[in-house]
């Protein structure tokens, strides 16, 4: 697949999955999120290297949307800066943020319910001003098949599993080079579950990054290279995916050990 | 008494008081000087008869669970009772006005509208009459569910225009002169109504055409959407050609009187088409939406008039027309951005506040050194430089109309239509997908408040006088009706949508007191019976009918979801 958007700067990557992981592609630092009076992010910092899945866990009302929100400028920070591939993001609006390579499938399939699954993804790529996304729409049908068979079918009548890949297609029609997944499992059945996770290595293995938040989080750290647990606005524990994944506190906390 | 007597009694009840209703307000008496058939009934003894065919009608839908089996000819019998019940309380009515003075109450309870009701029959005849006839006309609404559905439509939609031509004898009337057929005028219109043979052949005629439309149509669509591509672009272009040369001609065929009232109307279309925009595309409901109208009109009276108190060197229309769209962009931008944060509810409420304050400024002391304060502005001049007939008013109103039209059409179909559209669907996602809400709102807002104020300068030419007054909120509810009515978000639905409530209004001078009363109730019976409009568009229709069939589409898939079925299949 030829690249089309071929600038000298830009951080999207060309889908041949030869991802070049190491460099720091999307950096927090000491970020602080109120809504009005109340403090839901309280100094979160961390980064996501290009190539990597890095997973933010933790209980509800943690901070784990927030902390997307702010980086898709959605809802914007106090104070903390936050940059993607070295620059600063964090006083631009939403739809700049996206235009520089950041997409966002926010949390509870959010969805046009009244577009079809075509004209959802059409939508996706409307920061690509005037570029050609047959490519796009064929790459998304590939992972999500069943969304090919569903292409001129409303959103809105589609089941919970088919919303959740369709919000995950539309968000990749952007060509991000990160990609920011809010609970995409929440109401799946296990069996969807694991079809997503495989689709999510999947876009990972093809070059996009991508920051993973879940409830599930033994799902989460199976598929992620990093991990970061959040609690009550703090980053409480960063380390290896399979460290989390062992570590003791983390267990019973989050894996529903004792 | 069985479950489904009294349900037909209790219909009754309610048509009885819908025919109390416009029989006190004056209705019944006004339009008796109407005839509908000539010589046979007054359109003032139709409103009664046309309310007991309804009741019949809602009676005769028989419910499951008050009846073992809804027979026909159950349905009937609950149609005549719900009918003869109307009759009932007309009666009684009758006998109240006849015996009582109550017309220090109701100034309409007169004994000319007993007289009316009777049918100029005694109390006693007459009484039987009203009840006997109710249930006739009730069993004959009911009979409406028991034939097939094509003959039902046929009935149903032939009677209902001919009640329109019927009532539109002054307008129709005026034509036929125009063009010199007074033969046909004759032929079809007397005193004011139809003549009983002109009734026999309207009906048929409508009746004919419908019956072959619902019995053929599907096949007819067919044959179109069979031809190759081409043929069928052809025949449309052909369509709007002729619908265009018809445009064109218009003011000839219906005379200079009602070449008024069509201007009118086009203004009425162009304001619709702007709020169409902001309300239909975008979904920002804007109740305020007169006051851009009245900037439009201001800007192009204190330009032209010499007559304006602060702007000497007179412009022509034409030249003050691209102040007007400035002032119009200039004016959406400074609406739009303080209300850019408020959603649904608050921004209608903020919108209608601007609207009056627009209004109170233009009025106001502090603003007479240039809007003319209450004394307004006079002698503005006519857009092209003739003498002012309405007739060559209507080509400029006409030409910004088609613009208009064009225009919102192919904003539609846009990728600013597109974001518009993602944007009335939800707000935070269309932002999260890289729409600049800002942008595309304020955007709707300018082009908005630009095709409000063309409309504006437009009224303020076509009148050449123009007073603060003219520009209260009436005109932001009448725009708002209308793409209401016509179908939201939908360019033709816009013109039926003004020539209903607009065009028929002034066409049909005996309305005119109960605008409002006809207003309200037309918008009720619509908001049930079709809440997308006249004419709606594709997104409308499936919004405000998606949980109609989909839901089972929706189950089958989760169950399928449930039941551990491979989603992802290849």
């Amino acid at each position: 697949m030829t690249d089309t958007t071929a600038t000298t700067v830009d951080p999207r990557p060309d889908h041949t999955g030869a991802g070049h992981r190491g460099d720091t592609l999307l950096e927090l630092e000491d970020v602080h999120v109120f809504y009005g009076n109340i403090e839901a992010l309280k100094g979160i910092s961390l980064n996501v290297a290009r190539g990597e899945i890095v997973t933010l866990i933790g209980s509800n009302g943690a901070g784990k949307s927030t902390t997307l929100r702010a980086i898709s400028g959605t809802h914007r920070p106090r104070s903390g800066s936050i940059r993607l591939a070295g620059s600063a993001i964090h006083n631009l609006p939403p739809h700049e943020i996206v235009s520089k390579g950041i997409a966002h499938s926010p949390e509870g399939r959010k969805v046009f319910s009244r577009m079809s699954v075509f004209e959802n993804l059409q939508m996706g790529a409307f920061s690509r001003h005037g570029e050609r996304i047959d490519d796009d729409v064929a790459r998304v049908f590939d992972l999500f098949p069943r969304l090919r068979e569903r292409r001129s079918q409303k959103a809105g009548t589609m089941s919970g599993g088919e919303q959740q890949m369709l919000a995950m297609g539309r968000a990749l029609m952007a060509r991000p080079s990160i990609l920011l997944l809010d609970e995409p499992s929440m109401g799946l059945s296990p069996i969807l579950t694991e079809q997503i996770f495989k689709i999510i290595e999947e876009i990972n293995a093809q070059g996009t990054t991508v920051l993973l938040v879940e409830q599930n989080a033994l799902m989460a750290l199976n598929a992620a290279h990093r991990g970061y647990v959040i609690q009550t606005g703090r980053i409480i524990l960063a380390d290896t995916a399979a460290n989390l994944a062992a570590n003791e506190q983390v267990r019973q906390a989050y894996l529903g050990e004792i | 008494m069985q479950p489904w007597m009294k349900r037909a009694a209790f219909l009754g009840l309610l048509g009885g008081f819908g025919a109390l209703h416009v029989s006190l307000v004056g209705m019944v008496g006004t339009f008796q000087a109407r005839d509908f058939i000539s010589g046979i009934v007054t359109v003032g003894s139709v409103l009664p008869m046309l309310i007991a065919i309804l009741v019949g009608w809602r009676a005769g839908i028989l419910q499951r669970d008050t009846d073992v089996a809804p027979t026909p000819s159950r349905a009937l019998a609950s149609g005549a009772v719900a009918g003869a019940v109307v009759g009932l309380v007309l009666a009684l009515l009758c006998v109240i006005i006849l015996n009582v003075d109550v017309d220090w109450i109701f100034v309409n309870a007169r004994p000319q509208l007993a007289e009316i009701l009777l049918f100029g029959q005694g109390i006693g005849v007459g009484s039987i009459i009203l009840i006997v006839g109710g249930a006739l006309l009730g069993a004959a609404g009911a009979a409406l569910n028991v034939v097939s559905g094509p003959v039902a439509r046929t009935v149903t939609i032939a009677a209902i225009v001919t009640l329109l031509v019927s009532l539109m004898e002054p307008f129709l009337g005026a034509v036929f002169r125009n063009l010199s057929l007074n033969v046909v005028d004759d032929f079809l219109y007397d005193r004011g109504g139809l003549t009983p043979i002109g009734f026999v052949l309207v009906y048929a005629l409508v009746a004919a055409g419908v019956y072959a439309w619902a019995t053929r149509g599907d096949r007819a669509r067919a044959r179109v959407e069979a031809m190759p591509p081409d043929r069928q672009r052809n025949l449309k272009l052909g369509a709007y050609g002729v619908i265009v040369v018809l445009l064109l001609l218009l003011p000839l065929i219906v005379g200079q009187r009602l070449s008024e009232v069509v201007g009118t109307v086009g203004i009425y279309v162009l304001l619709g088409l702007g709020l169409n925009i902001v309300v239909g595309f975008a979904g920002l409901l804007d109740l305020g939406y007169v006051a851009f109208y009245a900037v439009g009109a201001y800007v192009t009276a204190v330009l032209t008039s010499p007559a304006s108190p602060a702007f000497s060197p007179e412009l022509p229309f034409w030249g003050a027309l691209p102040f007007v769209i400035v002032a119009a962009a200039m004016v959406g931008l400074f609406v739009g951005a303080p209300v850019l944060r408020l959603r649904g509810d608050y921004l209608a409420i903020v919108t209608l506040g601007f609207g009056e304050i627009a209004r109170e400024i233009f009025k106001s002391q502090w603003a007479q050194p240039v809007t003319g304060g209450a004394q307004g502005i006079l002698s503005i001049p006519p857009p092209l430089p003739f003498d002012r007939d309405p007739q060559s008013i209507y080509y400029p109103i006409l030409f910004f109309c088609i613009l208009a039209a064009i225009g919102a059409s192919s904003l539609a179909a846009s990728r600013v239509g597109r974001a518009w559209n993602a944007m009335r669907e939800d707000e935070s996602v269309a932002e999260a997908t890289g729409v600049n809400t800002t942008y595309y709102k304020l955007l709707a807002f300018g082009l908005g408040a630009a095709f409000g104020c063309v409309s504006g300068a437009l009224f303020a030419a076509k009148i050449g006088v123009i007073f603060a007054d003219s520009f209260n909120i009436l005109v932001s509810i009448n725009a708002l009706a209308l793409i209401i009515l016509g179908g939201m978000g939908n360019i033709f639905g816009v013109v039926l949508g003004a020539l209903v409530l607009v065009g028929l209004p002034e066409f049909l001078r005996e309305f005119a007191e109960y605008r409002l009363l006809i207003y309200g109730a037309v918008l009720v019976i619509m908001m049930i019976l079709r809440p997308e409009g006249l004419l709606p568009s594709r997104v409308r229709r499936a919004e405000l009918h998606e949980d109609e069939g989909e839901d089972d589409a929706q189950y089958a898939a989760e169950a399928g979801e449930e039941t551990g079925k491979p989603v992802v299949t290849t």
